[in-house]
């Protein structure tokens, strides 16, 4: 079976949810790797060195520059007839793109693959509650899969060839108007290896950014929220850890005043070791904790990050 | 401008979903069941189109069984105008429920359509963008924001690490996402008025659409169970245990 993989980037750098999703992809066959972007040689360059990666498209163009769907879309679908499956990692993009293919090709969409065995996908179902396991009758596959569920491929070690290919470019029905991407020294929340995640018990903004800020730089980790905090407005919504919000899974996750909903589990429950700080023993959030500590969060957090 | 509103009926995001202990999928009998919530959001965005003067007329349209009927009516009695129930056997793929929509589209030519990014039961992601594609129109998934502006749509999205905008050309699709807005409840009286408001009868042959699966269901499971850990006193074992972990050094 040859798989095309969709690369995530930024026409800058290739982004780590493209590891993941080759690695699944190596468990279906031969993979090659997709760059739809523009000015994104560097891209492709860096994706012809991951391990398992046996060519790179490169799809140069204008019309690729901000990977709107209506665009990649049918150049997938047209470099699809040489290939028996498609896979997107499961990030914003991804999600986009892949269930324009998935339709333009008659296929219905397998999402969020967390394992493949032979012909059999599972898949998470009811945020998580429910974990199906599914085969497809379609003779193409449209996979998107999530990048915490697959060990990343090897950034090096790879020599693929890159090869120029095109498409219909721009199809005139949507273009890009602007972008606010926040700027953070802090490690990307789904690559972090450690995570500090604030919840409504911070009480407001001011206190969300003097206790788990210094407290995640001590750490060299990602800050992550929950909902409730979110939605609250101490922090913008990329910040958002759950099954609405981003899937993490880091080496360890520290929950500081997060009472543990079943949204934010759903968000956060692979983490290899969960550390749980909150003043509510009784809190949900201690049934899924490795490590509890019981307290006021206002006197362990500053504590913590200075003891550091 | 008519705005057409898929709605989808889903356990009650209350619910905590158990799986049937034969493995077949999880059980829903006798569990209270409401409107897929981004579904919820869709609706609240056409009504407010609608009080802006932006849309004229806001169609509900629900796939499934014959109870859809009542989401249709909860749509109705937030304010949208008329709805349509597909009845179906089963609960269709998200592919074949894209077919049936854009069939919808092709009678009912909707300036606009907008949905969840989601139902909370299958977690598919999938039905807009698929429409979209069907249809051949441009797609503003997981929008924190829409503006109307003459013959384009503004659509400001939700993407990884922040926020991105683009313009789309109208007719077009658009996938709600959470902060789209905050849902109105629905009035008593209006609830009263949303009996007597036009619900019309389909099936899917009627749209001349495929139903069959692709997927095949081979087992559902629970995911497995964290056990709890261990609690510590203080701040000092917590540090002993950053550094069992490796964390700290």
């Amino acid at each position: 079976m040859s798989v095309l993989v969709l690369v995530e980037h930024d026409n800058a750098t290739l982004k780590d949810a493209t590891l993941a999703a080759v690695t699944a992809a190596g468990k279906l066959g031969e993979v090659h790797a997709l760059v739809a972007g523009q000015g994104a040689q560097g891209v492709a360059d860096e994706a012809a060195k991951i391990a398992g990666v046996t060519k790179v498209l490169l799809a140069d163009d204008a019309a690729y520059g901000h990977q709107l769907a209506e665009n990649v879309a049918p150049l997938v679908v047209e470099l699809m007839s040489g290939y028996d499956a498609f896979v997107a990692p499961a990030t914003a993009n991804g999600k986009n793109i892949a269930p324009r293919v998935a339709a333009l090709l008659d296929v219905m969409q397998i999402s969020e693959v967390m394992g493949i065995e032979g012909d059999q996908f599972l898949r998470p179902t009811y945020a998580g509650n429910a974990l199906a396991t599914v085969t497809s009758s379609d003779a193409k596959k449209v996979l998107t899969v999530r990048g915490t569920a697959f060990a990343k491929a090897d950034k090096t070690g790879g020599s693929a060839s890159v090869e120029p290919v095109s498409g219909k470019g721009d199809q005139g029905l949507s273009s890009f108007v602007g972008a606010e991407i926040a700027q953070s020294e802090r490690p990307e929340l789904t690559s972090a290896k450690i995570i500090v995640s604030g919840g409504r018990a911070l009480q407001n903004s001011e206190n969300f950014h003097s206790l788990i800020e210094p407290l995640a730089d001590k750490l060299g980790a990602g800050v992550g929220a929950s909902r409730a905090a979110v939605d609250a407005g101490y922090v913008p919504n990329d910040y958002q850890v759950g099954q609405t919000g981003k899937i993490v899974a880091p080496e360890v996750y520290i929950a500081v005043g997060i009472s543990g909903a079943i949204q934010h589990l759903a968000g956060m429950k692979d983490s290899k070791t969960i550390i749980a700080i909150n003043k509510d023993e009784d809190a949900p959030i201690f049934q899924v904790a490795d490590i509890g500590l019981v307290g006021d969060l206002f006197k362990i957090v500053p504590e913590l990050t200075e003891k550091l | 401008m008519k705005v057409l509103v898929p709605v989808k009926r889903v356990i009650d995001y209350n619910v905590k979903p158990r799986v049937k202990a034969d493995g077949t999928g999880v059980d829903l009998a006798n569990v209270k069941m409401s409107m897929n919530p981004f579904d919820e959001i869709a609706v609240e965005e056409a009504i407010r189109l609608r009080e802006k003067g932006a849309a004229t007329e806001i169609i509900a349209v629900s796939i499934g069984e014959q109870k859809a009927q009542e989401t249709l009516r909860t749509a109705l009695a937030m304010g949208a105008d008329r709805a349509i129930l597909v009845v179906t056997d089963e609960m269709p793929e998200p592919l074949a429920v894209a077919k049936i929509l854009k069939a919808i589209v092709d009678e009912e030519q909707p300036g606009l359509v907008i949905l969840g990014k989601q139902a909370i039961d299958d977690d598919s992601n999938q039905v807009g963008q698929m429409l979209a594609a069907l249809t051949g129109r441009p797609q503003g998934t997981f929008a924190s924001k829409v503006e109307i502006d003459g013959d384009t749509v503004k659509v400001t999205r939700e993407v990884d690490g922040g926020l991105e905008t683009v313009s789309l050309k109208s007719p077009a699709i658009v996938t709600t996402d959470l902060r789209l807005n905050e849902p109105r409840y629905a009035s008593l009286p209006n609830i009263m008025k949303a009996k007597s408001k036009p619900l019309a009868q389909k099936t899917a042959a009627d749209y001349g659409v495929d139903v069959t699966p692709r997927l095949t269901v081979v087992k559902v499971e629970e995911p497995a169970k964290r056990q709890a850990g261990v609690k510590v006193a203080d701040v000092d074992e917590l540090i002993g245990k950053l550094k069992v972990l490796g964390v700290v050094e």
